[in-house]
């Protein structure tokens, strides 16, 4: 009776070259992908491909998503140079795409309001999501807000701790926030809680995941609503500087800003790409939440994908300061860039991402989301080993106001 | 056993009647009985495996048909709040997948009722689909019900199953429509696992109106045993549901009584026995 890891799971078919035709028609990117759910989900995952496909061909569809990007968020973002920035690190121009600047501070209102368009088309009334940092969550709420729809977050209850501020603001809309008590009381919680409530209520409600996780569509779908980053930043790049970034870095936790940034630019081979997890506390199981780098592939929350598991294959617990990228598994089409060999991924230490905050605070006045910290940080060491005339885009994907409580708790100071 | 794989689709149902597990003959033998199967759901090594152990010897004792073994995972999306906190129970003994086969190989002897293992896909896959089955019949189980495995997605796994004669039980809900149940009912071997309601596990004082229908549908479309399962906790669901199927399965309600355990093992043991007497006496009513 052998229980050993089998050999297929070592073997697993190398992809040579990432294309961007992904995923195939069962949410296959490569191997990675597919839909791992209850049978209880089937149809609402089928109907939800329907409406999406319809929803991507239908011209009206695109016009509101984009009035309601330009007005109401306030796209497109700007690219930023931060000069103070590149001068002091005295390597490649650092280029900042401002998604930090969007109403509710991050990228995730770019998904929210593409899936609350489709959660009216589909003429399902009610919502639900999960959140870690309540970036998204904030952002749900407020997709819901815009629309009149009832929306309820879950979020575990260490993140209701440590993000308190987003927790206000989501109630402030009209959002139920219900604290998850189970497991680490963290993002992963908030996943399994919020699939619990969509088994029990999928004829009426749609869940809007916040990040290119869970099953097929969601990866793809939330890809193409947060591709926005990367579209607009090719041709800001094109228009400041008249080329193509030399290297982009984002920060990775299941993946969305990174994604959306990354999926325009996986044909421009001359671009470098950098995804950046949570070293937490060090290479140690338990101490970091580095799935790319640590972990293998397995199955978590609907899709095939590097998990941080055991040799049974239960989740194993994870760390990071940053609630947002404090999760053990991460979106099955990053998986497939790192199989192929398109996106570099490595991962960032909670120390190195804290010196990022204040790096970034002193040299450019921005006060940067603990996740993104961790871009910067790696960004920060990349520039230095570049030349002047090159150029390194970061993804900026959520501004810092929410964690000035939490920083000031790590650090003992008063708030 | 080494024929093309092509052939066990083709044949598959022939299959089912010329190489029966432990679990096709006892359909049969239940259908020439006119009974109806009783399946109760327990959580592995809550809060250990010699309380599981214990629990499976009785439950045979009692006249249990079959046993549905729950292999604790961290992640269980399909289930409620008794069985989260049994598998979270289970997990922290530390217990390991190789722990529960080893103690269920050991107490296999001492059961009459087959036994058949509900466990996520993220565990099967881990291990290597032809590693967990071979493991799984080694310690004596005659099938598995992966409740996150989309027939869509079981090709692999329900090839093995075949070529190693285990039965692949496969799940079908209110919110499948009628040409997808008869899909799953053709790509499941056992038998049908029919999902009561649209949610997770746990007990419910009303189970939907519509649910006899729908069995019962199915029921005429399929030659495949149909047994219900989620929700049912009292003995008046048992005596609607037996007679429009061919077996119920309990899981939060024994599961519930597990949570004593910890406390007193002997007083977990005696409310398991008197629900699962008062269950069977219910569908006993029913025999024709």
């Amino acid at each position: 009776m052998s229980l050993a890891p089998s050999s297929h799971m070592v073997n697993r078919s190398v992809e040579t070259t990432a294309t961007k035709q992904v995923p195939d028609l069962n949410g296959r990117f490569g191997d990675f992908g597919g839909r791992y759910v209850p049978e209880t989900l089937t149809r609402a995952l089928d109907e939800l491909i329907v409406a999406y496909n319809q929803a991507m061909q239908d011209p009206d569809f695109h016009a509101e998503l984009n009035e309601l990007l330009h007005r109401f968020v306030g796209r497109p973002s700007p690219l930023y140079h931060a000069k103070r920035l590149s001068k002091q690190l005295g390597g490649a121009q650092i280029w900042l795409k401002r998604e930090d600047l969007n109403h509710t501070g991050a990228h995730k209102i770019n998904n929210t309001l593409g899936q609350a368009l489709l959660t009216l088309r589909m003429k399902k009334t009610r919502v639900i999501a999960e959140t870690g940092a309540g970036q998204h969550g904030v952002a749900s709420a407020t997709a819901c807000a815009h629309f009149g729809l009832p929306c309820v977050v879950y979020m575990g209850s260490e993140d209701v701790r440590r993000q308190k501020p987003n927790v206000f603001s989501m109630r402030l809309m009209g959002a139920e926030v219900r604290p998850v008590e189970s497991g680490s009381r963290t993002l992963r919680d908030a996943v399994n809680e919020a699939m619990r409530d969509w088994m029990s209520s999928v004829e009426n409600t749609h869940y809007i995941i916040g990040s290119v996780i869970g099953p097929h569509p969601f990866p793809m779908m939330v890809r193409d609503f947060q591709s926005v980053i990367g579209r607009e930043c090719r041709e800001q790049c094109l228009s400041s500087f008249g080329r193509l970034p030399d290297t982009i870095v984002a920060c990775v936790g299941g993946g969305s800003n990174a994604a959306g940034m990354f999926y325009p630019f996986v044909d421009d081979r001359s671009v470098r790409l950098i995804g950046v997890e949570a070293g937490g506390r060090g290479a140690t199981p338990g101490e970091h939440a580095s799935p790319l780098s640590y972990g293998s592939p397995g199955v978590l929350h609907g899709s095939y994908s590097y998990v941080m598991q055991d040799e049974d294959g239960q989740t194993s617990d994870v760390h990071s300061m940053s609630a947002g990228l404090d999760y053990p598994g991460v979106g099955p089409e990053h998986s497939y860039w790192k199989d192929s060999q398109r996106v570099e991924y490595t991962s960032c230490r909670d120390d190195e991402a804290l010196g990022a905050f204040d790096f970034l605070a002193r040299n450019e006045g921005i006060l940067t989301a603990l996740e993104t910290c961790h871009a910067v940080a790696k960004a920060a060491e990349t520039a230095k080993t570049m030349t002047p005339d090159q150029h390194l885009v970061i993804c900026l994907s959520g501004r810092g106001d929410k964690d000035a409580a939490e920083l000031a708790r790590l650090r003992g100071q008063e708030w | 056993m080494n024929r093309p794989a092509k052939i066990f689709i083709l044949h598959s149902r022939l299959r089912a009647y010329y190489l029966m597990t432990a679990i096709d003959d006892l359909f049969v033998r239940l259908k020439s009985q006119g009974k109806k199967a009783f399946m109760p759901f327990v959580t592995a090594a809550d809060p250990n495996l010699g309380f599981t152990r214990q629990v499976l010897r009785k439950l045979d004792q009692l006249g249990c048909s079959m046993a549905e073994v729950g292999i604790p995972y961290s992640d269980p999306i399909a289930d409620g709040p008794v069985i989260q906190a049994s598998y979270t129970r289970a997990l922290a003994t530390k217990v390991k997948l190789k722990d529960i086969f080893n103690e269920i190989a050991a107490e296999r002897a001492n059961l009459s009722m087959p036994l058949v293992s509900m466990v996520s896909y993220a565990i099967i896959h881990r291990q290597g689909p032809q590693c967990y089955v071979d493991a799984a019949l080694a310690a004596g189980f005659s099938g598995a019900i992966v409740p996150d495995l989309l027939v869509e997605e079981s090709g692999a796994l329900a090839r093995i199953c075949h070529a190693n004669n285990f039965n692949l039980i496969q799940l079908v809900t209110p919110t499948t429509p009628r040409d997808r149940a008869l899909k799953i009912a053709e790509h499941s071997s056992g038998f049908l696992y029919f999902v009561s309601v649209t949610g997770i596990t746990g007990e419910r004082t009303e189970l939907p109106p519509d649910l006899v229908d729908r069995v019962s549908w199915l029921r005429e479309r399929t030659p495949l045993p149909i047994c219900i399962g989620f929700g049912i906790s009292k003995p008046e669901h048992v005596r609607l549901l037996a007679p429009v199927s061919d077996g119920l399965i309990v899981g939060s309600a024994i599961v519930r009584m597990m949570e004593q355990a910890a406390k007193s093992e002997q007083e977990a043991l005696k409310s398991i026995e008197e629900l699962v007497s008062s269950l069977i006496s219910a569908m006993d009513e029913n025999a024709v």
